[in-house]
Order: C-alpha cells, then sequence, then structure tokens
C-alpha cells in the first residue's frame, strides 16, 4: 500500500442514503480516503491469510469485503471482524490491490456502532472509556482507565486483575494521579468542532 | 539537529524505564530531544473507532504545537508513530478530510503548514541518523555473550513506505549486533503483540504472546528487546497470564533498545530503568553477559568445494530492486 | 497558372451529416476561390466516392483535390492513391477532418456546421501551396540481425535462413536455447523440452545463412531501416572454437567447482571451464575469469595440460565486429522475478523455498539430481510439497500484470510430484486458474483427477514456527482457503514459488540501444498490441517472443515466426519506401548553431564536419517538425508543412 500513490477520497454519504443498504458498498467506500479501491478486490484472501486474530473473527477480512459488496449490510456491521483486529497492518502492505483494509476495519466498527448493529461490548467500551478519560485530561491515564472501564463493565476482571496492577504499582509503572495538559480547553475545542464538521457531513 | 520529541502517554509511567533510558542515552549520544510543550495523547486506537475526524485533528493538535524552528517530530512509541505520522500525510495531502482536521485545529486557536514537518520513529532516528558508527564508538562494555530476540512489533515498519522492510526488518538487529550482542533467527520480529487486545479480549492476545515468546525461547534469547511501550508491556506485564492460561514456564525478559545501547555504553543499569521489568531481566543480565569477545567466525564457505551431494542454498543478500 | 480545386464533403452516413450541414458545406466551398467543383456524398471512402474524385480529375483536370471527411490517419491513403489512380501526384491532396475533429464533438447544428466550412476553407487556402512530392525510397540490405537465441530468436532465424536469407544471430551466453533449455517438461503435451528445443538447436548451428556469434554481445546501433551498422562485441571464451572438438576433458580436470547461477538457477554446480548444458550450440567451452585459479592466481592450467588439440588460449581478447544489416529482431526474452523482494516468502532464508526455474533444474534429467525431486540436502525426498501461484504477479506492490504461463506451468509441476513421488501430496495455492488454450484446461482436469489439493487462497506467509507438534520441522503454509472462508496453516517439506516472468535487467538500455521504447512494465512496446504485436514504431526494428511480454512457447514461436514473415516480405520487395513529409537544411541559413540536433527526437539530423551545417538524414526524419520550430534562423523547411501553406490554412480558419 502506497499511500502517497493511491490516497483518494470520495465524499461521504448521507444519512438517508446510508439506510438503504444497496448502498451499503458505496457508504463503506466513502467512510475512508482510498475505500474505493475495494471495488479492485479480487478475493484473492490474503488479508485473511494474514491476519492473526483470523480465527477468532466470525468472518475472515477477505469473507466480510465479498459481503460488503454483496451488500450484506446487518450481516456485516453485526460481525465481530472489525473488533478483533488488532491493526497490525499485515494485509493493508500485503493487499495486492492496495485495498486500505486496515482503515477500512476501523470504518466498519464506526458504521456498526452508528448503525446500532453492534453486538460487541468489550471493545466499544474499552473506547468509550479512553476516550473519556482523554477528553478529561488530554492524556491516557491506566489506573483511572482501568478502574472506569472495569468498575463499569467487568468489576471481577478488575480483582483478577489485581496482581498485575499491584506489581506495576510496585515497580512504579502505575501513576496514581493523573496528569493533565494545560490547554484542556483548547483540545475540548478541537474535538467538539470535528465531531460537528462530521456530523453535518 | 533537534527533534521534536512526542513521549506518548505510557512514558510517564508504563514505560517509565523507555523514558530513563532514552534520556540518558539521548544525552550520552548527542541526540537533541525538545518535548512538545503541551502535548496530547494521541488517541491510541481508540478514536478511530469512533469518529474519524475526531481522531486525527486529536492528534493533529500535537504536529500544531510544535516549535517553528524545527521539522522532525520523533515518537518512541511505535502507535503514536504512526498516528503522527497518517496524520501528517493527510494533513499534506490537502484534501476534503485534512482541511476538515484544519477547521477543526482553527477552534482551539492552531493551525497546522502542510509539509512542514516529517514524523519518524525513535529506532530509526537513532540507527539512520546518530548511526551506528557514532554508538559504536562509545560503546564501553559490548553485549558479548548476550543472546537476544530483536522484536519490532508491527507499527513500528507497518503500513509500509517507513524506514525498515515492512516483513523482514533489519535495523534493530544490526543496532544490537553493533552492540555486540548475539541475535537469534527471531522469525516473528514483525509479528503483532495484540496490542490493545490484551484488555479487550485477553485470550486472542495471549495466543499471540504466547507464540512469540515461543518462537523467542526456542531460538534460544536471554531476553526481547523491542521498540514499542505497548509490545513492552504485553510481553513484560502478561507474561504471567500466558503461562497460566496456557501452563507454559516462559521466563523471558524484554526490554527496551535504549536500555541495551545504554548497558553498553556503560551506563548504570538501575539508572536505565532496568528492574522495572515484571520478568527481571538483571538475573539473565549476570548469568549471560560476559563482556567477553566470542571466538573469531570460521572463514566463509570456501565456495569451491562441493559438500556431498548438499544443493546450493541461496542467501537472502543481493535482492534486486523494483 | 490558378489551381483548378476539387472539394468532396462526406455524410459518412450519418456520422457527419446528423450534427453537419453537409449540403450547405458543398454549398459554400463552391463559393471559395479556386474551387471549380464541389460535391457531397454519402460515403467519400467507398469506391463510388472514389471514383467521383478520378473522374473530375480527368475530366475537369483538376490540380488539387481536398476532401472533407473522417481523419487523415483513416483514409489519407485511400484518398492519395485515388489521385494516384487518376495521375495526380498524391501530395496534392489535403483532408479537413470534419468528424473527429468537428461532427463527433459539437453538439450545436448550426455551431458545427459554421466549423466544418472554416475547416474546409483553411484546407482549400493550405492545398493551394501544396507542391508534388516524391516518396523516398530505401535499399534493404538482405541480411537479418537477431538478437537473442532464445526459442524466439531461434524460430525467426530458421524461418529466414530457411527462406534463403542471411542472418546473424547474436547470443549473449555461451549456447543458444534460452530458458526453454532450462526446463524439464513443457506443457500440456509433457514434451521434454531438451528433446523439442535441441533439434531446432542444431539446425541453427549448422545453417549455411546463419551467423551464430554466441558469447556475444551488441555494443551499438547506427543506421536506418535497411541499413543499420551493428557493433559486435564477441567475448572472449579463452578456447579456440576450430580446435575444440567439445571432448570436455577440460571440464573433467578443472578442479573449480563455481554454483551455476545462469543456466542452473543457482541450483547446480558447474565448473570454471565450462559448456552450459551438454547439448550446448556451439559445445566450445567458455573459462569463467573470476573463478579461473589460472586468472586469478597464475596456477592450475589444468585445462591446457589436458586439452588434446592445444585449445585453451589464455591471451584470446573480446572480439569486436561491425555488421550491416536492413532489420533487426529483437528476442531478449524474459527474467524470473526475484521472489527475495517477498521476505515473507522466505525464499533466501528458509532452505526449503524454491523458486520454479529452480524445481526446473531439480526435475531435469541433466540437473543437479538427475531428476530426483530432492531437498537441498540432496538427499531426502518431500512427502508434501507447495505450489504458490502469482509470486510477484498480479499484485500492484510488485507486477499488476498476470505473468500468463505460471498456472500452466505450476500445474506442470504438480503432475511431476505425483509422477515421480506418487506418495506425496501436493497443494496449490491459487487465486484462479488460467488455461486458455489448446489442451490446458484438460490438463487442469488431469491434475484434479491426479489427486492435487488446489486451495483457492493467495498465499499470505510461509513460516518456520510450529505452533503445534504435527508442524515442528515443517514449512508452514499460510492462508486463507477462501472457499471454505477460513484461514489454514498448512505444513509441507517443501515450497515451491511460482515466480512471474519480467523483462530483461537491461530491457530500458537495450531499448535506448535500439531506439525502440518500453510500456510501463518494461516490456517492449508493439506498434499496435492487437493488429501488430511485433513490429514497433522504428522501421526496421521488431520484436518477438517473452521481450514484447510475459507468453508461453507456442506464442514465442509464433511470434518468431511473424516478424520473420514480415522481415522476409521487406527483403523481397528489396527497397522501402519512405514518406517524404521531411526536414530539409538550407545550408545558406543555416549557422551551425546545432539547436536542431539537440531537440531532434529521432537522431536524424547531423551535423556536416566539413561545413558545420546541420543535414538531416532523410531515413531517420520522421517528419514531427520539431526542428523547424527550434531552428533560430528559420533555416530548416519542412515539405508538406511549408509556413507559407500553414499561414494559409490559418487564414482560411479564420476567414481573413
Amino acid at each position: 500500500m502506497d499511500f502517497e500513490r493511491d490516497w483518494v477520497e470520495v465524499p461521504p454519504m448521507s444519512r438517508e442514503d446510508a439506510r438503504d443498504s444497496t448502498r451499503f458498498p458505496a457508504e463503506v467506500m466513502s467512510a475512508v480516503p482510498g475505500g474505493d479501491a475495494l471495488r479492485r478486490c479480487f478475493n484473492c484472501g490474503i488479508c485473511g491469510g494474514s491476519c492473526p486474530s483470523g480465527p477468532d473473527m466470525d468472518h475472515t477480512p477477505s469473507r466480510l469485503f465479498a459481503m460488503i459488496q454483496a451488500g450484506l449490510r446487518d450481516e456485516v456491521l453485526r460481525s465481530n471482524t472489525p473488533w478483533f483486529c488488532v491493526a497490525c497492518y499485515y494485509c493493508t502492505v500485503r493487499c495486492p490491490q492496495s485495498v486500505p483494509i486496515t482503515d477500512l476495519m476501523y470504518a466498519l466498527k464506526r458504521l456498526s456502532i452508528q448503525h446500532g448493529l453492534c453486538e460487541q461490548v468489550d471493545g466499544p467500551d474499552f473506547s468509550r472509556s479512553f476516550m473519556a478519560t482523554v477528553e478529561r485530561h488530554g492524556r491516557s491515564f491506566e489506573l483511572g482507565l482501568a478502574t472506569r472501564y472495569y468498575f463499569t463493565r467487568r468489576p471481577l476482571r478488575l480483582l483478577r486483575l489485581a496482581p498485575t496492577g499491584l506489581e506495576m504499582l510496585i515497580k512504579g509503572r502505575l501513576g496514581l494521579k493523573p496528569e493533565s495538559i494545560r490547554d484542556i480547553k483548547g483540545l475540548r475545542a478541537i474535538l467538539r468542532r470535528a465531531r460537528a464538521l462530521s456530523g453535518a457531513s | 539537529m533537534t527533534y521534536a520529541f512526542f513521549p506518548g502517554c505510557s512514558l510517564a509511567h508504563t514505560a517509565s524505564a523507555y523514558a530513563d533510558s532514552i534520556r540518558l542515552v539521548a544525552e550520552r549520544l548527542g541526540l537533541d530531544l525538545r518535548e512538545i510543550d503541551d502535548w496530547n495523547c494521541c488517541g491510541a486506537t481508540a478514536y478511530f473507532a469512533s469518529d474519524l475526524l475526531a481522531a486525527h485533528a486529536l492528534v493533529a493538535r500535537n504536529l500544531a504545537l510544535v516549535d517553528g524552528d524545527l521539522d522532525q517530530v520523533v515518537s518512541p512509541c511505535s502507535l503514536c508513530y504512526v498516528n503522527l505520522r497518517r496524520t501528517q500525510q493527510l494533513l499534506d495531502a490537502g484534501e476534503t478530510l485534512g482541511n476538515q482536521v484544519q477547521d477543526a485545529l482553527a477552534a482551539g486557536g492552531l493551525g497546522y503548514r502542510p509539509g512542514r514537518l516529517s514524523v519518524r520513529h525513535l529506532l530509526d532516528v537513532v540507527v539512520n541518523d546518530t548511526g551506528l558508527d557514532r554508538i559504536v564508538s562509545e560503546v564501553v562494555r559490548p553485549l558479548y555473550g548476550l543472546r537476544v530476540a530483536p522484536y519490532y512489533g508491527c507499527l513500528t515498519v507497518r503500513p509500509g513506505t517507513g524506514f525498515d522492510d515492512p516483513e523482514q526488518p533489519a535495523s534493530l538487529d544490526q543496532l544490537l549486533q553493533s552492540l555486540g550482542a548475539e541475535v537469534v533467527d527471531f522469525s516473528l520480529k514483525a509479528d503483532c503483540c495484540g496490542g490493545h487486545m490484551s484488555v479487550v479480549s485477553a485470550e486472542v492476545a495471549y495466543s499471540l504472546l504466547r507464540r512469540l515468546l515461543q518462537n523467542a525461547t526456542e531460538q534460544g534469547a536471554d531476553l526481547i528487546v523491542t521498540a514499542c511501550p505497548m509490545c513492552q508491556l504485553n510481553l513484560d506485564a502478561y507474561q504471567h497470564r500466558v503461562n497460566r492460561h496456557f501452563g507454559t514456564d516462559f521466563r523471558m525478559p524484554v526490554i527496551f533498545f535504549t536500555q541495551a545501547i545504554g548497558l553498553a555504553l556503560g551506563l548504570s543499569a538501575e539508572a536505565l530503568g532496568i528492574g522495572k521489568e515484571i520478568v527481571p531481566a538483571s538475573p539473565v543480565l549476570e548469568e549471560r553477559w560476559s563482556g567477553e569477545a566470542p571466538a573469531p567466525e570460521r572463514a566463509g564457505r570456501a565456495r569451491h568445494r562441493r559438500r556431498g551431494t548438499r544443493l546450493p542454498t541461496p542467501g537472502a543478500e543481493g535482492v534486486s530492486d523494483g | 497558372m490558378a489551381e483548378k480545386i476539387g472539394v468532396y464533403v462526406c455524410h459518412c452516413g450519418s456520422n457527419i451529416a446528423d450534427a453537419v450541414d453537409v449540403e450547405s458545406v458543398a454549398e459554400f466551398a463552391a463559393t471559395l476561390p479556386g474551387v471549380i467543383v464541389s460535391r457531397h456524398d454519402r460515403f467519400m471512402c467507398a469506391q463510388p466516392g472514389q471514383e467521383l474524385i478520378e473522374t473530375d480529375l480527368r475530366e475537369q483536370g483538376l490540380t488539387r483535390v481536398v476532401v472533407a471527411a473522417c481523419t487523415p490517419q483513416l483514409h489519407e491513403l485511400t484518398f492519395r492513391r485515388a489521385c494516384s489512380r487518376a495521375g495526380l501526384n498524391p501530395y496534392l491532396l489535403e483532408m479537413a477532418n470534419i468528424r473527429e475533429q468537428c461532427s463527433w464533438v459539437t453538439l450545436d447544428r448550426t455551431a458545427a456546421t459554421e466549423k466544418a466550412k472554416a475547416l474546409v476553407a483553411g484546407a482549400v487556402r493550405r492545398v493551394t501551396y501544396q507542391q508534388p512530392l516524391e516518396p523516398h525510397h530505401v535499399p534493404i540490405h538482405p541480411r537479418t540481425l537477431v538478437v537473442g537465441g532464445g526459442i524466439a530468436g531461434i524460430q525467426a532465424a530458421l524461418e529466414l535462413a530457411d527462406a534463403g536469407y542471411p542472418v546473424t544471430l547474436v547470443e549473449r551466453e555461451p549456447s543458444i536455447g534460452g530458458h526453454m533449455a532450462q526446463l524439464d517438461k513443457t506443457f500440456p503435451t509433457l514434451d521434454c523440452s531438451a528433446c523439442i528445443l535441441t533439434p531446432k538447436m542444431m539446425a541453427v548451428g549448422q545453417h549455411p545463412n546463419i551467423q551464430l556469434l554466441s558469447y556475444s554481445e551488441v555494443e551499438s546501433v547506427s543506421g536506418y531501416v535497411g541499413n543499420f551498422v551493428v557493433k559486435i562485441r564477441s567475448k572472449a571464451r579463452y578456447v579456440v572454437a576450430e580446435k575444440c572438438t567439445g571432448c570436455e576433458i577440460c571440464q573433467q580436470k578443472c578442479p573449480v567447482w563455481v554454483e551455476d547461477r545462469v543456466f542452473g538457477a543457482g541450483l547446480g554446480f558447474r565448473k570454471a571451464i565450462y559448456s552450459p548444458f551438454a547439448q550446448a550450440v556451439p559445445r566450445t567451452p567458455v573459462i569463467d575469469r573470476e573463478n579461473c585459479v589460472y586468472f586469478q592466481r597464475g596456477k592450475c592450467k589444468a585445462c591446457e595440460i589436458f586439452c588434446p588439440t592445444g585449445a585453451i588460449a589464455w591471451e584470446q581478447e573480446d572480439e569486436f565486429l561491425d555488421i550491416e544489416v536492413g532489420n533487426i529482431i529483437l528476442a531478449t526474452g524474459y527474467r524470473l522475478f526475484d521472489p527475495r523482494r517477498i521476505p515473507q516468502y522466505g525464499y533466501g532464508r528458509l532452505e526449503n523455498v524454491f523458486t520454479s526455474l529452480e524445481f526446473e533444474r531439480l526435475c531435469s534429467a541433466a540437473g543437479p539430481t538427475g531428476g530426483r525431486i530432492v531437498l537441498r540436502d540432496g538427499m531426502t525426498q518431500p512427502q508434501r510439497v507447495a505450489i504458490v501461484h502469482c509470486v510477484g504477479s498480479r499484485d500492484r506492490n510488485y507486477n499488476a500484470y498476470c505473468s500468463d504461463v505460471c498456472c500452466m506451468y505450476s500445474l506442470k509441476f504438480a503432475h511431476l510430484v505425483h509422477e515421480r513421488l506418487p506418495e506425496a501430496e501436493v497443494y496449490n495455492f491459487y487465486i484462479d486458474i488460467r488455461s486458455s488454450r489448446k489442451g490446458y484446461e484438460e490438463f487442469y482436469h488431469r491434475l484434479l483427477d491426479e489427486g492435487t489439493h488446489f486451495i483457492r487462497g493467495k498465499v499470505a506467509r510461509i513460516s518456520d514456527v510450529a505452533e503445534t507438534p504435527e508442524e515442528e520441522g515443517c514449512l508452514i503454509v499460510e492462508a486463507e482457503d477462501t472457499l471454505i472462508g477460513r484461514q489454514r496453516r498448512v505444513p509441507v517439506d517443501m515450497v515451491v514459488l511460482s515466480c512471474g516472468l519480467e523483462p530483461q535487467a537491461d530491457a530500458r538500455e537495450m531499448a535506448r540501444r535500439f531506439g525502440i521504447s518500453c510500456g510501463q512494465n518494461g516490456f517492449f512496446i508493439e506498434r499496435h498490441p492487437k493488429l501488430d504485436p511485433i513490429a514497433t514504431t522504428t522501421d526496421g526494428v521488431f520484436i518477438a517472443g517473452a521481450c514484447q511480454g510475459p507468453q508461453d512457447i507456442q506464442s514465442a514461436v509464433a511470434q518468431g515466426a511473424a516478424a520473420a514473415a514480415r522481415v522476409a516480405g521487406l527483403i523481397s520487395r528489396g527497397e522501402v519506401e519512405l514518406e517524404p513529409v521531411l526536414a530539409t537544411v538550407d545550408e545558406a541559413a543555416c549557422n551551425g548553431c546545432a539547436e536542431c540536433l539537440s531537440v531532434c527526437p529521432y537522431s536524424a539530423i547531423e551535423l556536416l564536419e566539413d561545413r558545420d551545417k546541420a543535414h538531416v538524414i532523410a531515413a531517420l526524419c520522421k517528419g514531427c517538425g520539431v526542428c523547424v520550430a527550434a531552428c533560430l534562423p528559420k533555416a530548416i523547411s519542412f515539405s508538406h508543412y511549408s509556413d507559407a501553406q500553414l499561414v494559409a490554412q490559418v487564414k482560411g480558419l479564420l476567414n481573413v
């Protein structure tokens, strides 16, 4: 994948169009710069072959792309595939048609949440917890993250993780206090504007 | 020259050993790193799951904050590196999404001039800018006796057109070799450690970690040397869990490449953060790091002699370029 | 004397007439100065249309003809011939393109008609200034140079030689035969490659009309169609061919083993003095200086000592020959894609990963193992073999094109494994099976019958890291079986990479040397991909075989024969006609600045040393006009595109 060479933007889709699932392939492709490369996919399977979490996905990446092309929106957006993507980019660098696969996986995460079809819990929750921490402090903060995430979702997990956490604390690798940036207001303004812009389109 | 330094959130605590060793090694090697003032989290992978524009805007703030007299940003964390680099490319491309990011930056009173910056990984800067020759000239106690597995992880070298081969990179191997260590043939050196999956879905992560630890162990490595705080955290802090899950008995210390450099440069192990790792490195260092040069290698195989029935085997050298 | 101009406006069915009011254009044309005949017709290019022109020429005594119709690219020749037949010099015709440049690109009928009228007016004014011209004739030297002694070059050389024409065949390796000589069997018939090739090689070696220059390369080319001068370097073999009997004692006695990187594809050994293979033509061996003990250290000389005829000649030097030829056929072949560019396939790092050419040598009865399929240790027979399709092909990261032959040779390999190791399992990892010609699809079905496991998935990686006890010590092929939608790890003992075909490493350099071009992928460009695959845009230079694009032996043979036929046609005509659209230098006006030389894309201008004046080599000039524009003192004139003609045309267009 050569980003300099293959970077092409496609205008994003309107919400009305997005509701119609026959437009689903176009919706996916417009969600990512260079996404219309998906049309070139001839399902060689190198992405599925390269994926470290492939065995744990209900559909391999390659099969998922075929499903997208077939317009199977609901099945695709319910799938656990994008949530198991570790973003290692093996697929992206090996794809013979320079499809930006990892970026498409992120897009599918976004779309599955937007369309309310996401069946995953851990992944989205972790992301949300992370984002909340960043928007509070401007930095991520493991202890806060861990406690917030695990308290809200997996309290028992927190207990199980306790030994590791304790060890990390002893080694000085777990901060007890969140660090904050000075211009947190400025950061929030930036993010607000960004969300407004993407919400508008 | 001075680089704008983006430490990333993990350097403060989780990877404080990395921070310690970077500071000391940079000073010794004359690497001038100036921390970006008031930098914010790069968003890791979380934001990309929610809003592409917000994700890039979050990163872009850091690029906009770089002092005007600097043109290179260096990051020691591979995830931060990829996020920074891709956002920089997006802004430089100057198309719709990039322009929207600029719009968002303006809401915070910031802006970024396209083409201003290039983003580098710390490993790249150390190996290619400082250079192996300079580093070797400062080595006082070569890492003779230590067998190391160089672990790049995925984001140090992918997505491509970075500073090293995305499949079989060599920069860290060369660095460690020049420090005197014996570098084992670690086939999975650019395979993913699982990243954030260790928190989200442990089973997936554990099997990835197990493969890595197994491969390194089988190849006879004494320790794994890595270039990313996430990789170090996963391989180190979760090693017990992997052992418990699979009934294995890995005892593989994982340290940062800057710690390895620091040790060879004769700096104090403790000052370099050795001891902060969960799977202790000190015992291995004591036992294996002899500091004695290995016996000279036997002369290269005689070309002119056929050896039994063996067919010639190609080497990996001499790749023809495209 | 005023000219008598005939104007003919074509309807071209509805192509022009739908957008342009052709009748009114014809009426308009009749009002133009000099026009004594103005007609319109449905299809000017058809017989009746042409007869209109011819009849008017004879009966009305026309001195100029204007045809307003399609592009001159299509029918200028047609109308020029019509003029010739009626006795008018063909260069006194001018076409106005009112189709591609008017009716096909203008929506508004009124505007289109006005434009057509302007174009016709321009043509009418221009044609008044046109002069009769005679085409240039250049004799064709009967000898042909064939560059490359692979199957395409061999075929071309034999066809021409059998037709009675002299041929010089230049081959850079010590023997002809090319890649085909390396192969064991050929698909789909499974003929032994050497068995079908060597008779042709022998025929070349013995043919009275073929001058075979092996171990030679073309240094430089000058001249033009029909009259090329080629400088050839014949490299020193250090063996006197006339004395050598081919007894091979020197090769037996030589103490130095060298990895055979060329013919052996790196899989076998040869000596420092060697002939590439047993059936080499010519049989004369060659000494490899870099590995020869005598050349490197001044010792040994075993070959000289044992040679019964004293054929070793240490002082031999490269020889240079200048040869005159009329035509050149390039048949320089392909280079195999280097799979080191795909590190995840492990070639060079993992021992038992082989390239396709290595595997061919392994299978060959004359190869390093006598045809036994074994691992690198030279002994162990593999139980499971994986064949990986599309290595370096169909992949934008390397070569986007399909290399045409790999599916078929992958099937062939599968068959050879089944044949020689009946207990072995064979896995072919493919994306599509391309088996389109006679017998090819049937061959694929044969392989299905033989129990080959076909897994549809482009291989992600070849790994040496076992994840289960069964995988210990194996090479593991990681791929997705896309037909079942699951990742698979297939442990095997040997992996064969079906590498694609690329142009030779020096293809661009060669193209430059011979005055032709390479396409984006580096292969030589043909004149027309469908209708003229063996000619180039440079007259007198032809291409044949894999240097034109990836292809199998059948196509290479066909192309070699086609190129030979084309050349034979030229030779039998004895001369070639060149367009008289040429630049000419007026020496009186020329100031010797040589600006024209530097801008000429065809190197068709020379500076006459004795006078310091530019001179256009008529046969090389393609009539592009760049020199005319570049010449500051306006010393270069351009027949058929003079300033007077062009200015008149513009005035006509603008109606001034």
